[in-house]
């Protein structure tokens, strides 16, 4: 029934999936030379580690397609959009690595697994972004999710990351039976696992295929922490080391959201009034559970996960009009609000004083009088997280509203603009803290690489005025356009 | 034909009365070996399907492994089985009632099923080699990428059990090799002149 794939095939195909082959290959490698050089080497590991997952970003962005292609016989899809996404969280998980060295350096609990289970989480995250099977796309998720809870769980001698890599691990496995239940009913009533084969076979009348997709949303949702499927995040957000979840924060993210994106658009395209209240609903929930759930929150890491839960809910919003427009706003949503979190992030790591991390918001009492640089970045970044005008979040947030009411979605438009302010009160909070209350003790120096990505990330809030933000519409539109209808 | 029926259903009854006997037993050794006949007799099914690839699997897998695992476990664990079951009534109408939606969900599926028509193939039509060689051919072919790739969720998994697990203790002792050889006769053993009925 499958032509039979020849040797020269899979060369080819191979080929096409260079970063991900040069990141396993490299994973192999590496674990070969930690097991050589042990935890001394951990520091350099890291920065070589971090040096490869940049080039296979800039070998991914550099080799891209320019059409889609197709790898293993239509298990994997390669084209700009899979291309440009593998490019920025390889990039994302680079940081995550070389901010982790620089942490774990600080209490001296470096180990050289940790830049080796990035890769491994990255080099799932990649198969995720390109999966075009059912099959492909279970394995990528899983590869993805062993390796993050093990990184949830890395300081073993802390209780609250041993808890967080636990709960991670439990509610995460029971997600993955959700979807590969999902997945099984889809394959059932359809008889295939290609996304191509199910759109051709997907009949809108028939329950139990609906039933498997709504199924598969669910798993779904579950990796991308929007509600209800969110309740794992604050607890793993505040538990796990604070570099690794800046990286579930940003990195698994991408992926998360264009798996979503590409089920949605391809195999359940035709499907798109079936999908669109469940879709509809959860980013619904996941904008007022996000809001309301941050407003009570005293621990800065514990608000970051409300806030990410809001913004997912805003990205699903786009999604859940099921257009052209609905992507590229989705897209384009993901593509600003990323850099932001992780400049967050770079900013809460730097808050430490007399070898003690903080992160309580009533830490930052005071921020702007003893450090003004870190205060402003972190202002800029919070305006842009609450969607004020001339910050690259309104754009984002214009974007995801735009699709929503083209497609006729008024009351869901609604309820994300009442979240939007309601989620402007405790961004507004923060920054009532740092620069009107009494100031406490002087932080110590962040060093480098925490103050050039809180910099970087403070810079590309703004959206650089429209030279930025021209081309990258027009790349986002170019590349949603490669979707279905 | 006759054969095959009556091993048919000697081999199905074996299964459900050990599958039940399974959560049935007070004993929870005796539970587990339940479970290992249960996969023993559906092994035995497979085979009569003529999927003699999966029936190995069973055995090797399930049976070798997984299962004297869990009688290791069971065995080594002091867990009150008794104890765990007390409560077990008082959920009685809370799993009940899943159960019956759980049952009327499938019910609603199942009454959907349309059957696919590449699901109708059975696994004789694989010829010569049988389902092995055809599993083999299409895993290394067809597959190769999920192939490799279980094998890198494999790899994660085991390197995340090392992570998590493996301690450096202080003040262990290990085995020098280099130190146990190298030692010599005059370091090892002193000779001494023991007088009767004194002691050293």
């Amino acid at each position: 029934m499958n032509p039979e794939i020849s040797a020269e095939m899979v060369v080819a195909s191979l080929r096409l999936m260079a970063p991900e082959t040069f990141l396993a290959v490299y994973a192999l490698f590496l674990a070969v030379l930690g097991a050589f050089v042990g935890d001394r080497g951990a520091r350099a590991l890291s920065t070589l580690t971090a040096l490869v997952l940049v080039v296979a970003a800039v070998g991914s962005v550099i080799y891209a397609p320019l059409e889609r292609t197709e790898a293993f016989n239509g298990a994997i899809v390669v084209d700009p959009l899979t291309a440009w996404a593998k490019g920025g969280l390889l990039l994302l998980a680079a940081f995550a690595v070389q901010m982790a060295s620089v942490v774990f350096a600080r209490d001296g609990s470096a180990r050289f697994e940790y830049p080796l289970l990035v890769t491994l989480a990255a080099l799932g995250m990649c198969i995720m972004i390109g999966a075009n099977d059912l099959i492909t796309m279970y394995l990528g998720i899983e590869l993805n999710a062993l390796a993050a809870y093990v990184l949830a769980a890395f300081r073993r001698d802390d209780s609250r990351s041993s808890e967080a890599g636990l709960k991670y691990f439990v509610l995460s496995a029971i997600s993955s039976g959700l979807l590969l239940y999902g997945a099984s009913l889809v394959y059932g009533f359809t008889g295939a696992v290609r996304f191509a084969d199910i759109a051709a076979a997907a009949d809108p009348d028939n329950v139990g295929l609906i039933f498997g997709l709504v199924f598969v949303l669910c798993g779904l949702a579950f990796k991308i922490s929007a509600a209800p499927f969110h309740m794992w995040a604050p607890d793993v957000y505040e538990g796990a080391p604070a570099p690794v979840t800046a990286f579930f924060a940003t990195a698994s993210k991408i992926a998360g959201v264009i798996l979503m994106a590409r089920i949605l658009m391809e195999p359940f395209g035709d499907l798109h009034d079936r999908w669109v209240q469940v879709i509809s609903v959860i980013a619904g929930v996941s904008m007022i559970v996000g809001s309301l759930g941050a407003l009570v929150q005293t621990n800065l890491r514990r608000l970051m996960a409300y806030s990410s839960i809001a913004n997912i809910g805003y990205v699903l919003m786009a999604l859940a009009a099921g257009s052209q427009l609905g992507v590229q706003a989705a897209l384009l949503y993901l593509a600003l609000y990323l850099p932001v979190t992780l400049a967050m992030f770079a900013g809460i790591l730097a808050l430490r004083r007399q070898g003690e991390d903080l992160e309580r918001i009533g830490d930052l009492s005071g921020l702007a009088r003893n450090h003004p640089f870190m205060a402003t970045c972190f202002t800029m970044l919070l305006f842009s997280l609450a969607g004020v005008p001339p910050l690259v979040g309104f754009f984002g947030k214009l974007a995801a509203f735009q699709a929503t009411l083209d497609a006729g979605l008024v009351v869901l438009a609604i309820v994300g603009a009442l979240a939007t302010v309601v989620s402007a009160a405790y961004y507004l909070r923060i920054i009532k803290v740092m620069w009107f209350d009494e100031p406490v003790a002087r932080m110590e120096p962040a060093g480098p690489t925490l103050a050039v990505t809180l910099a970087a990330g403070t810079v590309l809030s703004f959206p650089v005025l429209v030279v930025l933000l021209g081309p990258l519409e027009t790349a986002v539109r170019a590349m949603s356009a490669l979707y279905g209808p | 034909m006759a054969i095959t029926a009556v091993a048919f259903y000697t081999l199905a009854t074996i299964t459900i009365v050990s599958a039940f006997l399974v959560i049935a037993a007070r004993n929870p050794v005796h539970s587990v070996l339940f479970l290992i006949l249960t996969f023993f007799t559906t092994a035995g099914l497979f085979v009569l399907m003529g999927a003699e690839f999966l029936a190995m699997l069973l055995v090797v897998v399930y049976v070798g492994a997984v299962a004297v695992l869990f009688l290791f476990v069971v065995m080594m664990l002091d867990i009150d089985f008794a104890e765990l079951k007390r409560g077990f009534l008082s959920y009685l109408p809370l799993g009940g009632l899943i159960g019956v939606i759980l049952v009327a969900q499938f019910l609603l599926v199942g009454s959907a099923w349309v059957s696919p028509e590449n699901a109708a193939r059975s696994p004789a039509e694989f010829g010569e080699g049988g389902t092995a060689e055809a599993l083999g051919r299409i895993l290394y072919t067809e597959y190769v990428l999920v192939f490799q790739l279980s094998g890198m969720v494999l790899f994660t998994a085991m390197i995340g059990a090392i992570v998590l697990t493996l301690r450096q203790r202080e003040g262990v002792k290990r085995q020098n090799v280099a130190t146990q050889v190298g030692r010599r006769r005059t370091e090892a053993v002193v000779l001494k002149d023991v007088k009767p009925g004194e002691g050293i």
